[in-house]
């Protein structure tokens, strides 16, 4: 399973909000954090805003804050504002014109996607949190997340 | 024995008689006298009273010969609003033994109020001082909210992967 580079940026970005949802975070910080451009980022972040996830606050000391629900929001509800996770055909019945090699092929990719769907739909932002939370215990170190 | 299906709902899902609650949760081994509340807790979740299938679980989790009771109940001002069922199965599946959570499940109007969380805390303490150090559940994966509620406890996938298969006439 490979994420998008701009799906796993959100999710980065979204975790470091949620974590510190006391703070308005700049996207420079977060750019050069993740050693991403600036350019970059900012289209992740807007994207983040216009669904509800963040908020950008303009001015002095701005930036963008968290304004989820992290016991609600999945890393699926993150995903899928940055890329299809559609049922596939065979999931979805449309297999009329599908070869029965296609077909057999479909079956298996769609029980991963299924997995895969049901993994990122069950594990929330507060979850996330609290395992790398539990990640940086067992590291011993001060790692953030990322 | 058919496994009931896990169906407590996570915190922050749905507001309740005791959200957050400052009533004391009181969590102990099922009693007979018990089961009609369980019943009842079942029925409202499913929609089905299955009093016959309840008295063998009973029969089979209760109290009684285990010297470690696997079958639960929580309890607010006296009046049972969720619980637990789970055993220590040996060297199933090729594991070595470890604790099974067949069934969690917490009346619609006592969620938020951290039951759910207490039960399984209860049921994994009962499952260490036997001696186990892994815990598992099944679930279906279209089953968001209690899969999240396992996940917000720390569960991760395991190593085993469930498998089935229509059977001809």
């Amino acid at each position: 399973m490979r994420l998008q580079k701009n799906t796993l940026l959100a999710l980065h970005s979204v975790l470091e909000f949620a974590g510190h949802p006391e703070r308005h975070i700049s996207a420079a910080e977060i750019a050069e954090k993740y050693s991403v451009s600036a350019h970059h980022l900012a289209k992740v972040l807007a994207e983040l805003a216009r669904s509800g996830v963040v908020e950008s606050v303009r001015g002095a000391g701005g930036g963008y804050r968290f304004t989820g629900n992290a016991r609600r929001l999945t890393l699926l509800d993150i995903i899928v504002l940055f890329e299809e996770f559609a049922p596939s055909a065979v999931e979805r019945g449309a297999t009329d014109a599908m070869t029965p090699v296609d077909q057999a092929l479909g079956a298996v990719l769609s029980e991963i996607d299924e997995n895969a769907r049901a993994t990122f739909g069950s594990i929330t932002l507060a979850t996330m949190l609290r395992l790398i939370e539990r990640q940086q215990t067992s590291a011993g170190g001060e790692r953030k997340p990322g | 024995m058919t496994q009931p299906r896990p169906r407590e709902q996570p915190a922050g899902i749905r507001a309740g008689v005791f959200p957050d609650s400052i009533e004391p949760i009181v969590v102990r081994p099922v009693r007979r006298a018990d089961l009609d509340q369980v019943i009842a807790i079942d029925a409202t979740v499913t929609g089905l009273e299955k009093r016959k299938y309840w008295a063998s679980v009973f029969r089979r989790y209760g109290a009684g010969g285990r010297s470690e009771p696997q079958f639960l109940v929580a309890l607010v001002q006296e009046r049972v609003v969720g619980f637990v069922i789970g055993e220590v199965r040996d060297w199933e599946f090729g594991s070595p033994p470890c604790g099974w959570v067949f069934a969690i499940d917490v009346a619609p109007q006592a969620r938020l109020g951290g039951v759910g969380s207490r039960l399984l805390e209860a049921i994994s303490a009962s499952f260490r001082r036997s001696g186990v150090r892994k815990l598992r559940t099944m679930l279906a994966r279209d089953n968001t909210l209690i899969l999240s509620f396992f996940r917000s406890h720390g569960m991760m996938a395991g190593p085993l992967i469930s498998l089935e298969m229509d059977l001809e006439e």
